[in-house]
């Protein structure tokens, strides 16, 4: 076999002009400290300095000690990977996920003893929501698209992650944009659109770091030792991409001025609308189900040991998938001030898009043909196999939904939030779980898990958690669309609102334990995943064949 | 390993141009998603009915303008919606169906997408401003079985408007119609909303003429971030007068 | 360039692209010549090391 990948060495004039990016940045933020009257924009002033200092120090050190040579391990094809990023963000997402739950169920609590507000400022529901939305999606989505994606893309391309300081630039910068978006909603700075949070600053943070996750992407695929690009590939970069024009069309914005976090959003009313639902639902089709529709069809058939059932079904699933999705944005508005022809358009694409949405399921599912006894042995495939299952439920309910006379009903109502969560909790965050399960022994060379039962465990707890959680989301979601439109024998509406909030005391508790179960199954998981990574349990170290040195990974890499 | 096995294929057909070149790949996704988003956007910013002008509206006074961002601040999109839809309960429960026109000034728009509490669009006067300030400070106060978080907090915050211009001036950049004087006038403006008695109040009434004009928040040694907010919801759905709006005329 | 223009080239042309870009997938799909490709690619999560 012949080396097929160099061994990986740090450029470096990609070492120096990292380094003086980061001190234009440092100066930038020193400037914003000096001149802004806004002390949580100062704070963050702050914290980027800290950031970009850190990253200079990490970036000088960086290979240092062996002329810019990297330590890495050679796989048996011959390459390189670039292992440790990946390390880092399965770690990063695993840590963001229990924040996230964690805030969605405090939130949940909130929503049944208004008390748990404290009437502060910092822990009022209006910020904290926007927190938790972004902690899951973003944070903990986020990086596990960015783990897996990495990891995918080499595995796929046997090729090594383009550049050695750039993968580690998306992941640091990253988790820069995590800690600057959510610290800002706990302090006040909002642009007030759902999902689109963060202020202009931020967005454009996030942009710089975006395109150099399209770039490390893109070169590597280039850089791949198979004539075909493999189909999960084509999901993760229609993610990547799609969600570039997303962000940089919803989030266009005049700020009040360059030292201030303050600004005001280039579109009003009916335009602000649609862009921001053609943004948030596209965030829905290309964020949270093009990219983990990428994992399924990589980590399906890996843990499987089957091929993709129909390769061919998932070539047009892929197109019919992306050429129906953008369309659908408009379900969002139905009844209001939107013109009827954007509301038809809208819940057309979104009947037609339920097509594909189960031809995916349906080919992963079929994928563990001939291999269905696995799912007795593996709760890991178990979870895999159920995340299909919620994406099938979902993908058939978000259709519905977007039916006009049901959204008349449904719109506004937990039935909402219930839906989201089907999708968020039984799809995005399963087949998550799935992939971490087998990223963390596969990436810390362990034989297996530390311990099956313990993942067993955490899919038992955290299923009945979900189902608590869809179904009271349904009685109350329900409940009060009726109620709300509910008339009385003389011709009079029945109940005022605040009948129906009080009617909804008991769902919102169910609701609350279930995501208090779904919270200590993802504890669990952080606890068994810990320990695979310590090596306990059934987990031992797999013995080294080759005699290269073991990975370590870079000096940059500290764990949360 | 596979590489040596891999024929040497003719690709004879033109698609496979993507499966090879990523870039080429990544262009075919951009045009794909770039299309739908076209269609359905582009046209709303010329279709005469959701740019229709409606009498009645102006923007925003500095004061409310204030108020409206400490209602974004503290993320009450996400439980009020301030979008009436056109069905019969709601406009029994809330009034007239919103207009597009109602939010062309809102950058960026508040209709929301949730009701955990009621729709705010037309909340303008339905409470009074004594009404606001307790449920405010303690909302199970004034209506028991609420849910609502207090915000005790605004009253005792001084409202931060040095830089209330610099607002003016960005919603102009977007697009909403302030006049130079209202821009330059902006901190004496909103101060005068706040006392029928200042000397800058004609001036005041003369840029905004529907604006209401008194003391929110009952405090008037103090411009509380409580006195924007109440300012702000007070004028929300006021500014269309609807005895005289002509719903075919304006039909969308 | 007016919306108006953009609007009408995405209804007219960009449709047709996007409808003529949808056939190419499926045929491209579903060529048998593209057989041993696909076999190759779905089997290629299971020989990646």
């Amino acid at each position: 076999m012949t080396n097929l990948s160099p061994p990986p060495t740090v450029n470096s004039l990609a070492k120096g002009l990292t380094s003086l990016s980061l001190g234009i940045g440092v100066l930038m933020a020193l400037f914003i400290i000096a001149k802004t009257s806004s002390a949580p924009m100062a704070f963050h002033g702050y914290i980027m300095i800290l950031a970009f200092a850190l990253g200079i120090f990490a970036v000088i050190k960086f290979g240092n000690p062996d002329n810019g040579r990297i330590a890495a391990e050679k796989s048996p094809a011959g390459v390189f990977y670039n292992d440790g990023v990946i390390k880092a963000g399965a770690i990063a997402a695993v840590f963001w996920g229990v924040i996230g739950f964690l805030v969605g169920d405090i939130i949940a609590w909130q929503l049944a003893f208004p008390a748990l507000n404290f009437d502060l400022e910092w822990t009022n529901f209006g910020r904290l929501r926007p927190l938790h939305t972004s902690a899951v999606v973003f944070a903990f989505g986020g990086n596990v698209l960015i783990a897996t994606s990495f990891y995918v893309v080499q595995r796929t391309s046997k090729a090594r992650l383009a550049g050695e300081i750039a993968p580690w630039f998306v992941f640091w910068g990253y988790q820069l944009f995590i800690v600057l978006a959510a610290t800002g909603y706990v302090l006040g700075i909002t642009q007030g659109k759902e999902y689109a949070e963060p202020e202009w600053y931020v967005d454009i943070w996030l942009t710089i770091v975006w395109v150099a996750y399209l770039l490390v992407f893109l070169i590597t695929l280039r850089r791949r030792q198979e004539p075909h690009i493999f189909v999960a590939n084509w999901f993760y970069l229609a993610f990547i991409a799609t969600v570039a024009v997303l962000h940089l069309v919803n989030n266009m914005s005049i700020p009040i001025s360059f030292v201030e976090p303050k600004s005001y959003s280039l579109f009003a009313g009916v335009q602000g609308a649609l862009t921001q639902w053609w943004y948030g639902h596209n965030a829905v089709g290309f964020f949270l189900t093009a990219g983990f529709l990428g994992i399924m069809y990589y980590f399906v058939p890996k843990r499987a040991e089957r091929p993709i059932y129909s390769y061919r079904l998932s070539i047009i699933h892929f197109w019919s998938l992306i050429f129906l999705y953008i369309w659908a944005g408009p379900h969002h508005l139905h009844y209001t001030a939107l013109p009827d022809w954007a509301q038809t358009l809208g819940m057309t694409f979104s009947i037609i898009l339920w097509m594909p949405s189960w031809g995916g399921m349906i080919n992963g599912l079929m994928t563990l043909s001939g291999a269905w006894d696995k799912l007795r042995t593996d709760p890991v495939l178990k979870m895999m196999v159920v995340s299909l299952a919620f994406y099938g439920m979902s993908t058939f309910e978000g259709p519905l939904m977007s039916i006009k006379a049901v959204n008349g009903l449904s719109h506004y109502t937990d039935w909402t939030v219930g839906h989201v969560h089907s999708g968020a909790l039984g799809w995005v965050a399963y087949i998550s779980f799935g992939a971490l399960y087998c990223l963390f022994p596969w990436l810390w060379k362990r034989k297996g898990l530390y311990s099956l039962k313990l993942v067993n465990m955490h899919f038992w707890i955290s299923t009945i958690g979900i189902v608590l959680y869809i179904c009271s989301m349904w009685v109350s979601g329900i409940m009060e669309g009726l109620m709300w439109r509910s008339y009385d024998a003389l011709g009079f509406l029945e109940y005022s609102f605040v009948e129906t909030v009080a009617a909804k005391f008991i769902p919102n508790i169910i609701r609350a334990v279930g995501g208090l179960m779904f919270v200590i199954g993802s504890l669990i998981m952080a606890y068994n995943l810990w320990r695979t990574v310590r090596g306990e349990g059934d987990a031992v170290p797999e013995t080294s064949e080759t005699p290269e040195i073991s990975e370590t990974a870079p000096k940059t890499v500290p764990a949360e | 390993m596979s590489l040596e096995k891999k024929p040497k294929k003719k690709m004879s057909f033109s698609h496979a141009i993507f499966e090879k070149n990523p870039i080429i790949l990544l262009v075919g996704i951009l045009i794909t998603v770039s299309i739908g988003g076209l269609v359905e956007i582009a046209p709303l910013f010329y279709l005469e009915n959701t740019i229709e002008k409606v009498k009645g509206m102006r923007p925003y006074t500095p004061l409310e303008l204030a108020g409206r961002n400490v209602y974004i601040r503290e993320g009450c999109y996400n439980c009020h919606s301030q979008m009436i839809r056109s069905t019969r309960d709601e406009v029994e429960r809330y009034g007239h169906y919103s207009l597009a026109a109602e939010s062309m000034y809102d950058h960026p728009f508040q209709w929301g997408s949730k009701r955990t509490g009621p729709d705010l669009a037309r909340v303008g006067n339905k409470y009074s401003d004594e009404w606001h300030r307790e449920h405010m400070n303690d909302p199970r106060a004034v209506v028991p079985e609420s849910i609502m978080p207090g915000y005790p907090f605004l009253a005792k915050a001084d409202l931060d408007f040095n830089l209330i211009s610099y607002d003016l001036k960005a919603n102009q950049m977007v697009g909403v119609p302030y006049s130079e004087a209202q821009i330059t006038y902006a901190i004496e403006d909103l101060k005068a909303q706040l006392d029928e008695d200042s000397d800058d109040y004609d001036a005041f009434m003369e840029r905004y003429p529907t604006a209401q004009v008194r003391d929110f928040d009952g405090n008037p040694n103090k411009i509380s971030e409580l006195d924007a907010l109440i300012a702000y919801m007070q004028m929300l759905g006021t500014l269309v007068d609807f005895s005289i709006y002509n719903a075919k005329e304006n039909n969308r | 360039m007016t919306h108006l223009e953009v609007a009408n080239f995405a209804e007219t042309w960009g449709l047709l692209f996007l409808f003529g870009m949808f056939v190419t997938a499926i045929v491209y799909a579903l060529w048998p010549a593209n057989n041993e490709t696909f076999s190759e690619a779905a089997n290629r999560p299971l020989d990646d090391e």
